[in-house]
């Protein structure tokens, strides 16, 4: 059985989104399709052979997830995401530890669902510390450092950056967790099969990944747990005891089979997939820097993964300019569809203007984005962001020399 | 977000863009929003024995926002001052089939013909004191 390639759905668009979702890898629902029909045992049905077939593909699918981390496969738990994944790391560690221990510390840049968790655990009663990042994005190790208190349980610092795709030290973040003896846990979402990753030698206690952000399917990810040293943490699930009882649920062979063959084609194409990448926002970023005028990177410019540009067109609004190159999925950095008016409080956390964040695309890369692709995608927005300027008045005022700071806006 | 066809029409083919010399007697410019909430129009009008001859805009904001002020351009045009001050938020949007989040776009076209018209009236009592 062949499975159809990628985006047949919308020929005439360009998906440039890849850090919202991936498709899946055609080699990857080839894997998974047996399991729906053919080998649908219980994984954890222990008397039969349909229960083995299951927990046998189960079982190469933990191998497969924890070579890409430099794991044990007993360190691997299977959940429904990084969201999950995320929620347990954080709750199941202060829980757990909250006897002695009542401190978080996480960054200020942090996904939602990171911070969302943090937000809860603080109603909870528990202390966390928000550190703040640099200009660049990345996090000051100085801060990290001196903010470790002895009520510290657990750092939670992302590896690398959903909206600006900066990568944070996390060698370095790991070995002063392990100095101070707290654990560390990383939201590792988007970084899996895009940087190398090694939990042993960085010193990682707990990450979370997610399938779709590397080509596997929606529904499953992982939060590896370290047994040296031994994290424990207080299930947020209970049942019937599955994933050494830290996440009961019957488990789905098909994601997780869809997920483990994912990580393997990660792990073998990652060094070929990484130059790809660089090739393509090398072109994209030097063609649009020669053709448009104060247009910004956000983010470190180097300790960042080459499948992400988070760039600032000034004095182009984010969400009409995505109207205006409706054929590309991008997404914006101002959160204008939302009611709050805010921009994005990651760019915001970098210091971004408030005016210049409202003028953010974020343009992601992958595995299936072609140069004629590309190439396409930057003259259009080129035109675009060409004909938007000549509609902007900010444009205007600044082309005659006109500080838009010294003038006296009336917010609203 | 799905946007209605006279949304994407203005956006597309907006009307009535660019600038009149703002020093201009005859001309009122109204320039409303801030940057940093996403939003900035500009609404200028050329006003001749009282009637809105001819006007021009220039917005930084979303697809809303840039279809309500070409909008409005159409609208003040052949109209008194009077008349264009009577041009409310609520049938912008209505025409426009504004989504509820954008209706900040409509009650910022409304603001922008207020400005405009205050400013080519603040002018003329100016040059009738002779500041001008």
């Amino acid at each position: 059985m062949s499975v159809q390639t990628f985006n047949t759905s919308h020929p005439d668009m360009i998906y440039l989104d890849y850090q919202a979702t991936t498709p899946c890898d055609p080699r990857v629902v080839e894997k998974m399709l047996p399991y729906f029909t053919e080998y649908f045992g219980n994984p954890h049905s222990r008397n039969h052979q349909f229960g083995w077939d299951a927990e046998a593909a189960v079982e190469i699918a933990r191998h497969q997830v924890a070579e890409i981390l430099g794991a044990n496969p007993k360190e691997i738990i299977f959940t429904s995401g990084a969201t999950e994944s995320n929620n347990l790391a954080l709750k199941g560690v202060a829980y757990f530890n909250q006897a002695e221990k009542n401190h978080i510390i996480t960054t200020v840049t942090e996904h939602k669902c990171v911070l969302d968790t943090c937000r809860h655990l603080e109603q909870q009663g528990f202390d966390v510390t928000y550190l703040p990042v640099k200009e660049n994005g990345l996090l000051d190790l100085k801060k990290l450092e001196e903010a470790i208190t002895e009520k510290t349980a657990l750092v939670s610092i992302m590896a690398v950056n959903n909206e600006i795709g900066v990568i944070q030290p996390l060698q370095e973040i790991g070995a002063i967790c392990r100095k101070k003896n707290v654990y560390f846990h990383t939201d590792a979402a988007q970084a899996v099969g895009k940087i190398p990753l090694n939990v042993k030698e960085m010193n990682i206690d707990l990450l979370s990944l997610s399938s779709h952000k590397l080509y596997g399917p929606k529904g499953v990810g992982v939060l590896y747990v370290g047994r040296k040293p031994r994290v424990r943490l207080t299930s947020q699930m209970n049942g019937g005891g599955q994933e050494r009882g830290m996440r009961s649920g019957t488990l789905s062979p098909a994601l997780c089979v869809g997920l483990g063959e994912a990580c393997r084609i990660a792990q073998e194409e990652m060094g070929t997939e990484n130059t790809h990448l660089t090739q393509l926002n090398r072109y994209f970023l030097e063609k649009i820097e020669h053709s448009l005028d104060q247009v910004y990177l956000n983010g470190d410019r180097l300790q960042r993964i080459p499948g992400n540009l988070n760039l600032s067109f000034a004095h182009v609004e984010g969400e009409g300019l995505m109207m205006a190159i409706k054929n590309l999925a991008v997404s914006s950095g101002s959160a204008c569809t939302s009611e709050s008016l805010e921009p994005s409080y990651v760019l915001r956390a970098l210091g971004v203007d408030e005016g210049l964040a409202h003028t953010s695309l974020r343009i992601g890369f992958g595995r299936f984005t072609t140069l004629q692709e590309v190439d396409k995608a930057s003259e259009i927005i080129i035109s675009a962001v060409r004909k938007l300027r000549e509609m902007s008045p900010l444009w205007e005022m600044a082309q005659r020399g006109i500080d838009l700071k010294t003038i006296n806006w009336a917010a609203h | 977000m799905a946007y209605s066809n006279k949304i994407i029409d203005h956006f597309e083919n907006p009307r009535n863009v660019g600038s009149f010399e703002g020093s201009d007697l005859e001309v009122g410019t109204g320039l409303v929003g801030a940057p940093a909430c996403g939003d900035v129009m500009k609404l200028q009008i050329k006003v001749k024995d009282g009637i809105i001859e001819d006007a021009r805009f220039k917005t930084f904001g979303c697809g809303s926002a840039i279809a309500s002020s070409s909008l409005v351009t159409e609208w003040v045009k052949g109209k008194t001052l009077e008349d264009a001050l009577d041009i409310k938020n609520t049938t912008i949007a209505q025409h426009l089939a504004l989504p509820p989040v954008k209706i900040h776009c409509s009650m910022l076209a409304e603001d922008a013909i207020k400005a405009a018209v205050k400013d080519y009236q603040d002018k003329q009592e100016r040059s009738k004191d002779g500041d001008v």
